[in-house]
C-alpha cells in the first residue's frame, strides 16, 4: 500500500492514495534520503489521507513516498518491560544513545524489549487443556513477579493447547506453545504480543468497584483525600506549586506493584533525576532497587508533539498489560494538559471546528476514555489485579475553570488540587484541604475525617473574619478552633519530602497519630487569654512535628490491629538515630503535656462553678 | 535588511554608529546569497501566487518542508524559510517581510534548512536574525550547521552539580544558579532586566557567551556590547541582535541561532551561557505569523503551539554526559506585571523556576531556583542557614512594615525587623553589588548580629558558633565589594 505526498504543514502530512488505507494505522513517509519517519492515519477523504507524523517533518517533499502499513500504532508486550525507560513510542532510550549518540534523530526505531536475554520458562497448562485469549500458558521469573505468558489478548474463541514447551531458558522470540482452534487451524505462541495502544486491554471476568486504598504513604492523600487501587486521580495546579514533586514521591513510596512514569510534555531534568536516582533507591517493601517495579514512558516537551499524544497510551497499555497478569499498577501522567495540547495542535492542522481555547470538541470524550481504563478486575482465574491512574493537569495562568481541568474533574474519583498560596507559604505538599475531594473511602474512619474536616473548615472561616473584625474582636473559643485547625495542618497534612522517615507514613502510623490529633482537636482546652492560647497550640504543634521524624515504633499497636506490610528493616541508617527524637518518649510528652492542660482546664471549670454558685 | 527604507538605514548608522547597515555590506550580503543559491541550484521560481501578512506563494516542486529560499526583489534580496507545502504550492515566510515584494520577484531554493557557521571565529562578533553580520566585518566562512537540532536523549543527561557564581548576593544565596539550568528573569517593562542579564554574563564563570537579542532597542544593543567590552568578555561572546527596527519574521530565529552555536560549544566540551532577551518579543513574532497564517488562537492570540515553541528552545539548556553544558538565562517582561498572561505563564511550566524583577530588586518571594538544593549544600556549610533564615526575618519584617503603616504599636522587636529589613535591603538586595558568595554571607551575619540576638535568627546552633560575628562593633574590613555602575 503505497502513496505519495501531496501536502506538508507542521507535523502533518496529507498524503494520496489509490490503495486501501485504515484509519489510524500506521505508516512511514521516505524522505528522499531514505530516512523513513513513522506516521499515523488520522483522516481519510476520498483518496486523500491525512497523517500525524511522529518525528521532524523537516526535509519532506510533495512527491515523497509513504508506506501504509495494516497495523495501528502498538506497543510489544512481554517480558523485560520492567526497568526500562522508552520513548512515547517505546524505543529504549538507553539502547537509541549507544546506537545513535546524543541526539534523538529522527527514523531511528528499535525492539522495545531485549530479544536475546534469556527466560527461566515454567508451562503451566499441558497438551489439551482449552484456553482462551488472556489464560496463562506459563510463566517467566521477572524481578520479583512471576510473569504470566498468557494467550494473545485479540486472538477470539476457544482453543486447545497443542503443544507447550518445556521449563527451560529461552529467549522472548521463542515458540512456548502451539494451540488450535475451534476448525483446526494452528496458531503458535510466543513470549511476545503487540497490542494496538488506543485500544483498552481488559480481558476479565467482570470489572469491580474500586474499593481498596492506595495507600501512597502521604498523609494528606491516604487520610484526607484517598485514592484506591482501580481508581482515578487528578492533581492541577500552577506552575511550580509541587506537582511533579508529589509524583515523585509518590512513585516511589505507593504500595503497589509496578509503577508507570510517563513524562508525558514536560522537562527532560525531570525525568533525568529519576533515572538517575531509582536504581540507587532501594524499595523497602522487596528490598530491591526502585528500579526495578518501574517503567519510564518518556516524551518531554521538545520532543515531537504527535508522539507526545502516544506517550499516555502506551504508557496505560504497558499498565494494562500488568493488570492482565494479575498486578496492582499504577500511572502516574505528567502533565495530560500537555497532552491536551498536542490534540489541539493536530486538530488545529485538521481545521477542526474549535472548542473552547481552541481545544477540539472530542477533549472531553477522549479525557474520559483515558481515565476509564483505570480500574480494578477479577481476571478469569478469579485473581483479582488494578490500573490506576493519576494525572497531573497544569492550568493556563493556574485557573482551574479551563477545558482540561473541567473535563478532568468530571471523570475521576478524586481531586488533590495544589494551590498557589500555599506553595508560596511553603506548605507541602501543597493540596488544598478545603477545595479537594474524594469520593473514595480510605484507611481512616469518613466519620472521623468529617470531624477535622469540619474543623478546618471552621477554621478558615475563622480567619477570614479576623481579618475584619481583629484579634480583639474574635472571641476565644473561635480564636482556639482556629490555632486548632493551623495546629493541624502543620502538624499533620505539611509533610517534609525530603526527610527519611517524614516522607513517608505507614497505614498503621496515620490511624495512631490521626486519633492522637483528634483527641487534641476535640479537647476542652481553656485558655486565660490568646497569647496562651497561641503558646500552647504552638508548643503542641511543634511536639507533633518532631514526632514526625521519630522513627515509627510498632509496638504502640497491637499486634492484632496492625496492617503494615513487613518492611526491609535493613534500610534504615542508625547513625542518624541520635538525632531523631524516641517515638514512645514524645508519645509520653505529648500524652503528659495534654493531659495537664486538661487538669487545668477541669480545676478553671471547677473554680467558674464554684465562683457562679457563690455569686 | 534588503527592503528596510533607506532613511531607517540612514539613522540606524547615525545614532548607532558602530552598526554598520550599509550598502555595501548590503552588496556583500547578497552576494553570497546568491553565491548559495547558484552553487546549489540554479533554477528560480517567479510564478508567485500569494503575498499576505509575511508569508509568500510560489509554484514550485520538490522543495523540502523548512527549506530555505532566498527572495529577489528590485530592493535587495533576503532569506525565507519554507513553512507549508501543498501539491505545487509552496508557502514561505519571508525573513524581511513582504513589503515591495512582487508577483513577478524570483525565488532561489537553496536545498538545505537554516544554518549558521560555527567556528571559533564567530567570536567578538555580531549578526542579525538572518545571520549576517552586523558589525561591518566579512561573513564568517565555516562549516555550517542547521539550527532546530533534535531533542537531546534524556539518558544522555546529566544531573546538574555545577553552581554558577554571579556574584549577585541575591542569586547566590537565594536563587543560586546552576550549570544548564533555564532560569527567567520575569519582569515588568521598565525594569533594568537587560542590566542584570548584562552584569550576569560579565561576572558568572562561562567560557562561552551568546546574547541573543530579540526586539532589542538599539541602545540597549550598544549598551550589552559597550559593557562587554568593557569588561573584557567581547572576546568570548558571540551576539544575535535583532532590534525594534528589524523586519519581525528576523526575531524568530535569534534563540535557534544562538542556541545552536551553544550546542556545538556544549558537544565540545565547553560551558555555554545563553542569554536571551525579551523572549516576549519572540513570542508575539510567533504570534504574529501565526495570524498570517490563519492558524487558531488559543489564548489571547497567542497559537496553540507557544508551549511546544518556547519549551523547544528553552529544552535546549544540557548538561551533556561526556561533554560541556548550556545555561539558558532569559528575561520575559510581563505586559502588565501579569503573570498568567500567556508568555510568563507558559514559561514557567517550562523553566525551572523564575526570578521576579520588581522596583529595581529580585524579589525575594515569589522567585525561585528550582534546582539550587542540587549546589547550595556544597557551597559553604552556612549557606542554607543563612538562606532560610534571611528569607524568614525579611518576611517578619515586611509584617511589621505593615503594621507601622497601619500606624499600630511597635515592639521592640518590630524595630529590630524594621531595621533588619532596611539593612539588608542596603546591603544584600541592592543588585548595583557585586560580591563573592562568600562575602555576601560574611555580610549576611553581620547584618544579623548587628539586629539580633543569636537563637532569634532560627539558626542551628552549631552553624551560629562557627559563624556568628564575635565582636560586632569593631570595625572590620571591609569585605572586597565593588559597586557596579547602574
Ligand atoms: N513536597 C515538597 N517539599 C519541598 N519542596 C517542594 C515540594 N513540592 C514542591 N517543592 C518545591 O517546588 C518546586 C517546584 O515543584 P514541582 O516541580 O513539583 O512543580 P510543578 O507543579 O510540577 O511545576 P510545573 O507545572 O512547572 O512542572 C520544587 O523544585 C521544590 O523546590
Ligand atoms: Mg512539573
Amino acid at each position: 500500500m503505497i502513496g505519495r505526498i501531496k501536502a506538508v504543514f507542521g507535523n502533518m502530512v496529507v498524503a494520496q492514495t489509490e490503495d486501501r488505507v485504515v484509519k489510524n494505522a500506521v505508516g512511514y513517509c521516505v524522505r528522499n534520503d531514505g530516512i523513513k519517519l513513522l506516521c499515523e492515519v488520522i483522516r481519510v477523504r476520498g483518496d486523500s489521507v491525512d497523517l500525524q507524523i511522529f518525528e521532524e517533518t523537516r526535509g519532506l517533499r510533495v512527491g515523497d513516498q509513504v508506506e501504509f502499513q495494516e497495523d495501528m500504532l502498538s506497543v510489544v508486550l512481554g517480558p523485560g518491560l520492567l526497568g526500562q525507560i522508552y520513548d512515547g513510542l517505546q524505543n529504549p532510550l538507553p539502547k537509541l544513545a549507544e546506537q545513535v549518540g546524543f541526539f534523538l534523530e529522527p527514523g531511528n526505531y528499535i525492539h522495545a524489549l531485549d530479544t536475546e536475554r534469556l527466560w527461566d520458562w515454567t508451562p503451566k497448562v499441558q497438551a489439551g487443556t482449552v484456553v482462551e485469549a488472556g489464560d496463562t500458558l506459563g510463566s517467566v521469573p521477572e524481578s520479583i513477579f512471576e510473569h504470566n505468558v498468557m494467550v494473545p489478548f485479540g486472538w477470539e474463541g476457544q482453543y486447545t493447547v497443542r503443544t507447550v514447551a518445556e521449563s527451560g531458558s529461552y529467549p522472548i522470540g521463542k515458540e512456548i506453545a502451539t494451540l488450535t482452534d475451534s476448525s483446526g487451524n494452528e496458531r503458535t505462541v510466543t513470549m511476545e504480543q503487540v497490542w494496538p495502544v488506543k485500544r483498552p486491554l481488559c480481558v476479565a471476568k467482570r470489572r469491580l468497584l474500586p474499593s481498596k486504598p492506595l495507600v501512597t504513604s502521604i498523609r494528606i492523600v491516604d487520610s484526607m483525600f484517598p485514592i484506591v487501587r482501580g481508581g482515578t486521580y487528578c492533581i492541577p495546579g500552577p506552575f511550580g506549586a509541587g506537582k511533579t514533586v508529589l509524583q515523585q514521591i509518590t512513585s516511589r513510596h505507593a504500595q503497589v506493584d509496578i509503577v508507570i512514569i510517563t513524562a508525558c510534555g514536560e522537562r527532560a531534568g525531570e525525568v533525568v533525576d529519576t533515572i538517575r536516582e531509582f536504581p540507587e533507591l532501594q524499595d523497602p517493601r522487596t528490598g530491591k532497587s526502585l528500579m526495578e517495579r518501574t517503567i519510564i514512558i518518556c516524551n518531554t516537551s521538545a520532543m515531537p508533539v504527535a508522539a507526545r499524544d502516544a506517550s499516555v497510551y502506551t504508557g496505560m497499555t504497558l499498565a494494562e498489560y500488568y493488570r492482565q497478569i494479575g498486578l496492582n499498577v499504577l500511572l502516574l501522567a505528567d502533565s495530560t494538559s500537555r497532552w491536551a495540547q498536542a490534540m489541539r495542535e493536530i486538530s488545529g492542522r485538521l481545521e477542526e471546528i474549535p472548542g473552547e481555547e481552541a481545544f477540539p470538541a472530542y477533549l472531553e470524550s477522549r479525557i474520559a476514555n483515558f481515565y476509564e481504563r483505570a480500574g480494578a478486575i477479577e481476571l478469569r482465574d478469579k485473581r483479582i489485579a488494578s490500573a490506576t491512574i493519576g494525572g497531573t493537569v497544569s492550568p493556563a495562568g493556574g485557573n482551574f475553570d479551563e477545558p482540561v481541568t473541567q473535563a478532568t474533574l468530571k471523570v475521576v474519583g478524586a481531586f488533590h488540587g495544589l494551590s498557589r498560596s500555599r506553595s508560596d507559604a511553603r506548605r507541602y505538599p501543597a493540596i488544598d484541604p478545603l477545595d479537594s475531594w474524594s469520593k473514595y473511602v480510605g484507611i481512616i474512619d469518613p466519620k472521623k475525617v468529617q470531624k477535622v474536616h469540619n474543623t478546618l473548615r471552621r477554621g478558615d472561616e475563622i480567619r477570614q473574619m479576623m481579618t475584619v473584625v481583629g484579634e480583639e474582636g474574635t472571641p476565644i473559643e473561635d480564636f482556639a478552633v482556629m490555632l486548632k485547625a493551623e495546629f493541624f495542618d502543620s502538624a499533620y497534612l505539611q509533610q517534609n519530602a525530603f526527610d527519611d522517615v517524614d516522607a513517608a507514613t505507614s497505614v498503621d502510623r496515620q490511624r495512631f497519630v490521626f486519633d492522637k490529633i483528634l483527641e487534641v482537636l476535640e479537647a476542652d482546652f481553656v485558655f486565660k487569654d490568646k497569647n496562651e492560647a497561641r503558646h500552647t497550640l504552638r508548643k503542641i504543634s511543634s511536639m507533633f512535628i518532631n514526632w514526625n521524624y521519630a522513627r515509627w515504633d510498632e509496638s504502640v499497636v497491637p499486634e492484632s490491629d496492625r496492617q503494615d506490610e513487613p518492611m526491609n528493616k535493613a534500610a534504615h541508617k542508625d547513625d542518624e538515630a541520635t538525632e531523631r527524637g524516641d517515638f514512645k518518649e514524645i508519645l509520653g510528652q505529648i500524652d503528659q503535656y495534654v493531659q495537664s492542660l486538661l487538669k487545668n482546664a477541669d480545676k478553671s471549670q471547677a473554680k467558674d462553678k464554684l465562683e457562679q454558685a457563690t455569686a | 535588511m534588503s527592503r528596510r527604507q533607506p532613511e531607517a538605514i540612514h539613522k540606524g548608522h547615525a545614532c548607532g554608529g558602530e552598526d554598520n547597515n550599509d550598502e555595501d555590506s548590503q552588496q556583500r550580503y547578497d552576494a553570497t546569497l546568491n553565491n548559495l543559491g547558484q552553487s546549489i541550484m540554479r533554477t528560480f521560481y517567479d510564478e508567485i501566487s500569494q503575498i499576505a501578512g509575511n508569508v509568500v506563494t510560489v509554484k514550485a516542486r520538490a522543495i523540502g518542508y523548512d527549506e530555505l529560499a532566498v527572495i529577489t526583489t528590485n530592493q535587495g534580496s533576503s532569506l525565507a524559510q519554507v513553512i507549508r507545502l501543498e501539491d505545487d504550492q509552496v508557502s514561505l515566510q519571508i525573513f524581511a517581510g513582504t513589503e515591495g515584494v512582487s508577483t513577478g520577484d524570483k525565488i532561489r531554493f537553496l536545498g538545505h534548512s537554516f544554518k549558521v557557521p560555527f567556528d571559533d571565529a564567530l567570536l567578538g562578533r555580531v549578526f542579525d536574525g538572518s545571520g549576517r553580520p552586523r558589525d561591518g566585518r566579512p561573513e564568517v566562512k565555516a562549516e555550517a550547521v542547521e539550527i532546530g537540532s533534535p531533542a537531546v536523549n534524556p539518558v544522555k543527561r546529566r544531573v546538574p552539580e555545577k553552581m554558577i557564581h554571579t556574584r549577585i548576593p541575591m542569586i547566590d544565596i537565594f536563587n543560586t544558579l546552576v550549570g544548564s539550568q533555564k532560569l527567567p528573569i520575569f519582569s515588568v517593562a521598565g525594569e533594568p532586566y537587560n542590566d542584570v542579564l548584562a552584569r550576569v554574563g560579565m561576572q558568572a564563570d562561562a567560557e562561552i557567551i551568546i546574547l541573543g537579542g530579540m526586539g532589542l532597542r538599539h541602545d540597549d544593543y550598544l549598551t550589552f556590547r559597550h559593557r562587554f567590552d568593557e569588561a573584557g568578555v567581547l572576546g568570548r561572546t558571540i551576539m544575535f541582535i535583532h532590534t525594534a527596527a528589524d523586519p519581525v519574521v528576523e526575531c524568530l530565529l535569534i534563540p535557534d541561532q544562538a542556541l545552536a552555536v551553544g550546542e556545538q560549544y556544549a558537544l565540545q566540551g565547553k560551558n555555554v551561557l545563553v542569554l536571551l532577551t525579551d523572549m516576549t518579543a519572540f513570542s508575539d513574532a510567533l504570534k504574529e505569523i501565526a495570524i498570517t497564517m490563519e492558524q487558531v488562537p488559543s489564548n489571547r492570540g497567542y497559537p496553540g503551539d507557544l508551549y511546544t515553541q518556547l519549551a523547544r528552545r528553552y529544552e535546549k539548556a544540557v548538561d551533556f554526559d561526556g561533554a560541556g553544558s548550556m545555561t539558558v538565562l532569559a528575561c520575559v517582561t510581563m505586559p502588565g506585571d501579569d503573570v498568567t498572561h500567556p508568555v510568563p505563564d507558559n514559561t514557567g511550566y517550562i523553566t525551572e523556576g523564575q526570578l521576579y524583577l520588581r522596583n529595581g530588586r529580585i524579589e525575594p518571594f515569589g522567585s525561585l531556583s528550582r534546582l539550587k538544593q542540587l549546589v547550595n549544600g556544597e557551597t559553604r556549610d552556612d549557606h542554607r542557614a543563612i538562606m532560610n533564615a534571611c528569607i524568614q526575618l525579611y518576611a517578619q519584617c515586611e509584617e511589621s512594615r505593615e503594621k507601622r503603616e497601619m500606624g499600630f504599636e511597635l515592639s521592640d522587636w518590630d524595630t529590630r525587623l524594621l531595621k533588619y529589613g532596611d539593612l539588608f535591603e542596603e546591603k544584600i538586595m541592592d543588585l548595583n553589588l557585586n560580591i563573592e558568595l562568600f562575602d555576601a554571607l560574611d555580610k549576611c551575619w553581620e547584618i544579623l548580629a548587628e539586629c539580633f540576638d543569636p537563637e532569634e535568627t532560627g539558626i542551628r546552633d552549631a552553624i551560629i558558633e562557627k559563624h556568628w560575628p564575635h565582636e560586632t562593633h569593631q570595625t572590620k574590613p571591609e569585605p572586597q565589594a565593588e559597586t557596579v555602575q547602574a
